[in-house]
């Protein structure tokens, strides 16, 4: 193994053990905050690889996000499956969703994909409050609170199972993504992104890879679905409207779309940007929002990750 | 990475680590948090951005409420400091809050959360924690009737099916045969306002002919206007928010709809009846019956009662700015004014415990603000607050609402 | 049948407002080839200053032009500052700060003159017609009469006008048009002016039927993009037929088929956008678009 190889591993190790330590340390109401960052992490990873990595703008990711979320949660209260278990599934079913959009986004592109993903993020809510019998209508649907499981029930609680478990997918989908993207796929992706004329004469399929790009994005906001509602335990339609998409993609794009830590620096931007925003104009902290979005995609488009890693070639950190 | 990006990468992680454990404070001692020997500190969140924002006058007109006591002697020799947070009406977001205002800043007890989805997602982890989660912004009926899985939440206003038994009650006695037609909000309070319908109409509920909801996201309402209308409904019952509401008046007048109108209480105030006479006219708003337990600001003939005056002088002072037509704040007020009660009620030795207890045995029959008559009363069995209610129609020729009958108590 | 009827011409009415949105999205399309997500919250705003200048004892009409005016100068003003730097940047740039605007202007409208709902003045009479037992506003004919003619005189600067051509130009070939001599930045800057300026006639026509919030345009955004994209989304024609069609589909669907029921009218509207997009991209009324390589 390589010098950097291994030092990079030391180094993720290291972030590892930080990570699992925290909960000894911090109050339990700033682990349940970073549960919320991971879970907006895994939805932001996903919207970095759908707008970021192959070039396609959706402003309806919170539609997978909702879907993911409510699957879960139908999955735990009506056929007893267990709340890990639940997470591949819904990640399996919004997979597909996103498939079957990405056929359709195939003949859509820019400007005009922007505005059909942004319908699908505003007809979601309604879709949910129409299937009553599925999905419980205006109500929603409640659910235990998340559990560890019974060998680690003295150890450890509810709140920091699910974080552990949240981070470890963050982790996980991370180092995933990073080496599917290293090789071909990476590639063509970006390609297809930046001069889809030529890729597309040189052989590369765009059907295959942008819903490929579609479905994989799809999955992981269906695990960021679920892991938000277990942490909320609740689920409801109006939670999931065209503001969470915008949240998103403002995360994403904040964030650094060039770059898979965009989705972490996403996670904290999303999770704590109200809150701080907030503290600067306590009556319209969205005022302070919005001028943090246009400031940035006009003076430092490649968001904030995108700028710390300019910022560490350049200096040679 | 070499040594210099290994050592970014520590630095990194220990920078976020060092912020976010900066904010935490250390926890406090004390056996009943939330209790100094000069401060009470409660908690809460209400909509202060995003669509449901119209109710964060709710909030403020208990702040408001809050200060006026602070300045006239306090609770027992004790100031309220209300921290009432933006959760934007998201549930995630309420949760976060709730959870920070319990394990950072150790609240007392919550106080007046807005909204049914958010308390909802909330009351699980304020009943395990044992927080006293009290006098709820919001109708739904659950407050009342779960209580025994979650005692430590309690309502406050009249919830929204008691309403709309009112009204069926009231129809079967003077209209027994009429034909309905309901309005209603496609959202969980719209929706608890039907079933509180159906319910009251009991073994006739086939009086229902047609039931026709809308989204908040619609710009009008006259296509389902004109659908109830069609119906040949003769009764309608229009359970929605105020600017619905008004558009609802309005269309049924510009079609030349004349039914008998029933109006949610919510929707009942004399700005949403003046914006539907401005625009369609003295018939569409004549003879509307409403239920309604607090006096509503915008209605002149209240102007040398009390409590109104109480309640202007309060605004006055603490939110000069403010509309003071705006009924909301008046809701907030009253509120806060049975909080006051039953904190004043727990004594100088003030325990979550010992202020539960109050709240479920609380009998309150001076709050300023309720119209006369309606009392607040709480049992261990009876988890409504207020339960009263009286009819109200509106008189076109006086320009407001006038009640008629007595005071109804609306679960019995 | 007369229950039909009205439900058609509530349709019109009610597409009528999309249509005039539209407008104002068509026109940004246009002149600067962007779909302003944020023109529902900038004619919000728009029609919220009418509405202080109606409260401090300006007579309407004066109201009216002084908001036409103030939108047309904020408009270029917001041009010239924001969308200048990334009018060259990728089209995802320019969709991410019009978003930014959005909740920037949805914020600054609910500081300043709060979410209580507001009932706002119109000049027209307020009685409603009686044809043949079906019932229409005058405000809701007023608001199909000034789209008809916005859409006129928009039809008309486009198409018979030197700016028009010039306007054409600089939006579909920016580089070749300023070899040319014209001032494309210009172009846009005016085109994003009067874009706003349609939207606040918009506002101003709507809010006395939807009454005045921050989150007044919201709904109405999402079907005025669908009436955009059904009618072609270069197309002014298309934006007004679109709003109608829209407008009656929607009740009709939403009123006599059960299954869709009127809370599912939002998907419906998507299923139309997308649609669309997907089986005809240029509309009803658009043309076709050749791509070169």
């Amino acid at each position: 193994m390589s010098g950097s190889n291994t030092r990079r591993l030391v180094a993720l190790a290291f972030a590892v053990l930080v990570l699992a330590a925290l909960p000894r340390f911090v109050p339990s109401f700033v682990i349940y905050q970073l549960t919320f960052v991971g879970a907006y992490a895994i939805a932001i990873l996903g919207l970095i690889l759908l707008t970021g990595m192959s070039g396609q703008i959706s402003l309806g990711h919170g539609a997978f996000v909702a879907v993911g979320g409510y699957v879960a949660a139908m999955l735990v209260q009506s056929t007893g499956v267990g709340y890990v278990a639940a997470i591949p599934l819904a990640a399996l079913v919004c997979g597909l969703f996103g498939l079957a959009l990405g056929f359709v986004a195939l003949r859509l592109e820019g400007i005009y994909l922007a505005l059909a993903t942004f319908a699908l993020a505003v007809a979601v809510p309604p879709t949910f409050k129409h299937f009553k019998a599925w999905t419980g209508g205006v109500q929603g649907i409640s659910l235990p609170p998340f559990a560890a499981p019974a060998a680690l029930r003295g150890i450890i609680s509810g709140d920091q199972w699910l974080y552990l478990i949240t981070w470890c997918l963050v982790g996980g989908l991370l180092l995933v993504t990073s080496f599917a993207l290293r090789g071909r796929l990476g590639r063509s992706l970006r390609a297809l992104r930046d001069h889809p004329i030529a890729a597309v004469s040189f052989g590369v399929d765009p059907t295959f890879h942008k819903t490929l790009a579609f479905a994989w994005s799809a999955a992981y906001a269906g695990v960021a679905g679920t892991l938000l509602a277990f942490a909320t335990a609740y689920v409801s339609p109006d939670a999931y409207g065209f503001a969470l998409s915008l949240t998103l993609l403002a995360g994403a794009v904040l964030g650094g779309l060039d770059t898979l830590y965009g989705a972490l620096a996403g996670g904290i931007v999303v999770e704590f940007l109200p809150f701080w925003a907030q503290k600067i104009n306590p009556a319209a902290p969205s005022v302070v929002y919005g001028i943090a979005l246009v400031l940035v995609m006009v003076f430092m488009p490649v968001g904030i990750a995108g700028a710390a890693l300019r910022f560490r070639r350049r200096h040679a950190l | 990475m070499n040594r210099s990006g290994f050592r970014f990468t520590g630095f990194v992680a220990g920078a976020i680590v060092l912020a976010l454990t900066v904010g935490a404070a250390a926890p406090a001692a004390a056996d009943d948090p939330g209790v100094s020997a000069t401060t009470i500190l409660l908690g809460g969140t209400h909509p202060y951005s995003g669509p449901a924002s119209a109710y964060a006058s709710i909030g403020k007109g208990a702040i408001a409420y809050f200060a006026y006591v602070n300045d006239n002697g306090g609770v027992n020799g004790r100031k309220i400091e209300y921290k009432d947070l933006d959760d934007g009406y998201s549930p995630p977001q309420s949760v976060q809050l709730t959870r920070q205002l319990v394990d950072q800043d150790h609240i007392f007890a919550m106080f007046n959360q807005l909204g049914t989805p958010v308390n909802v997602a909330t009351r699980p982890y304020l009943n395990q924690n044992q927080v006293p989660d009290v006098y709820l912004a919001t109708g739904a009926t659950m407050w009342g009737t779960d209580s025994d899985k979650f005692p430590w939440t309690i309502g406050w206003q009249p919830d929204y099916q008691s309403e709309s038994i009112v009204y069926a009650r009231y129809l079967l006695k003077e209209h027994p045969r009429a034909k309905i037609g309901v309005l209603y909000q496609n959202d969980d309070y719209g929706a608890d306002y039907l079933a509180g319908l159906k319910k009251g109409l009991g073994a006739r509920a086939d009086l229902l002919v047609k039931a026709v909801s809308y989204e908040v996201t619609d710009p009008d309402v006259t296509s389902q206007i004109a659908n109830l209308k069609a119906s040949g409904a003769d009764t309608f019952f229009i359970f929605a928010t105020p600017k619905f509401a008004a558009q609802a008046l309005i269309a049924a007048g510009g079609q030349s709809w004349h039914p008998q109108i029933f109006l949610n209480n919510v929707s009942a105030s004399q700005t949403v009846l003046d914006a539907a006479v401005k625009a369609a006219g003295i018939g569409a708003v004549d003879g509307v019956i409403t239920t309604q337990y607090y006096k509503d600001p915008a209605d002149s003939s209240w102007a040398n009662d009390a409590g109104m005056q109480l309640y202007k002088r309060v605004m006055a002072k603490y939110l000069p700015a403010a509309d003071v037509k705006d009924n909301e704040y008046m809701y907030g007020m009253a509120a806060a004014f049975t909080m006051v009660d039953a904190l004043k009620q727990s004594g100088k030795n003030l325990t979550r415990q010992g202020f539960m207890n109050v709240v479920t045995h609380l009998h309150e029959t001076n709050n300023p603000f309720l119209i006369p008559g309606i009392t607040i009363a709480t049992s261990p069995t009876d988890r409504f607050p207020i339960r009263q209610e009286r009819l109200a129609k509106y008189d076109a020729q006086a320009g407001h609402f006038v009640g008629f009958g007595s005071v109804i108590n609306a679960r019995s | 049948m007369q229950d039909l009827a009205q439900q058609v011409v509530s349709g019109l009415a009610t597409g009528s407002i999309y249509a005039s949105m539209a407008l104002a999205l068509v026109l940004i399309y246009r002149s600067m080839g962007v779909i302003n997500f944020a023109q529902g919250e900038m004619a919000m705003v728009t029609t919220f200053i009418a509405w202080q200048l109606t409260q401090i004892g300006v007579p309407i009409w004066i109201a009216f032009a002084l908001t036409l005016a103030a939108a047309f100068a904020g408009a270029v003003a917001l041009e010239w500052i924001v969308i200048r730097p990334v009018e060259r940047a990728a089209p995802l740039t320019v969709v991410i700060v019009t978003l930014g605007l959005f909740i920037t202007f949805n914020g600054i409208a609910g500081w300043v003159w709060g979410y209580v709902v507001k009932p706002f003045p119109t000049p027209f009479p307020l009685t409603p017609l009686n044809i043949a037992g079906i019932f229409i506003n005058s405000q809701d004919l007023g608001i199909i009469a000034v789209s008809l003619a916005a859409l006129g005189a928009i039809s008309l600067l486009f198409q018979k006008t030197k700016l028009g051509l010039a306007m054409r130009a600089a939006a579909l070939y920016p580089e070749e048009s300023r070899a040319l001599g014209i001032r494309v930045s210009r172009m846009l800057a005016l085109g994003w002016g009067l874009a706003a300026v349609m939207g606040a006639i918009c506002g101003v026509m709507v809010a006395p039927i939807v009454f005045l919030d921050p989150n007044m345009m919201q709904g109405i955004l999402v079907y005025a993009f669908a009436a955009a994209v059904l009618g072609g989304i270069e197309s002014p024609v298309g934006a007004v037929v679109g709003g109608l069609t829209l407008g009656v589909l929607v009740n009709l669907l939403g009123t006599y088929v059960t299954a869709i029921g009127t809370d599912l009218r939002l998907t419906v509207a998507f299923a139309i956008i997308v649609a669309v997009l997907v089986f005809r991209p240029s509309g009803l009324f658009g043309r076709a678009k050749l791509q070169r390589v």
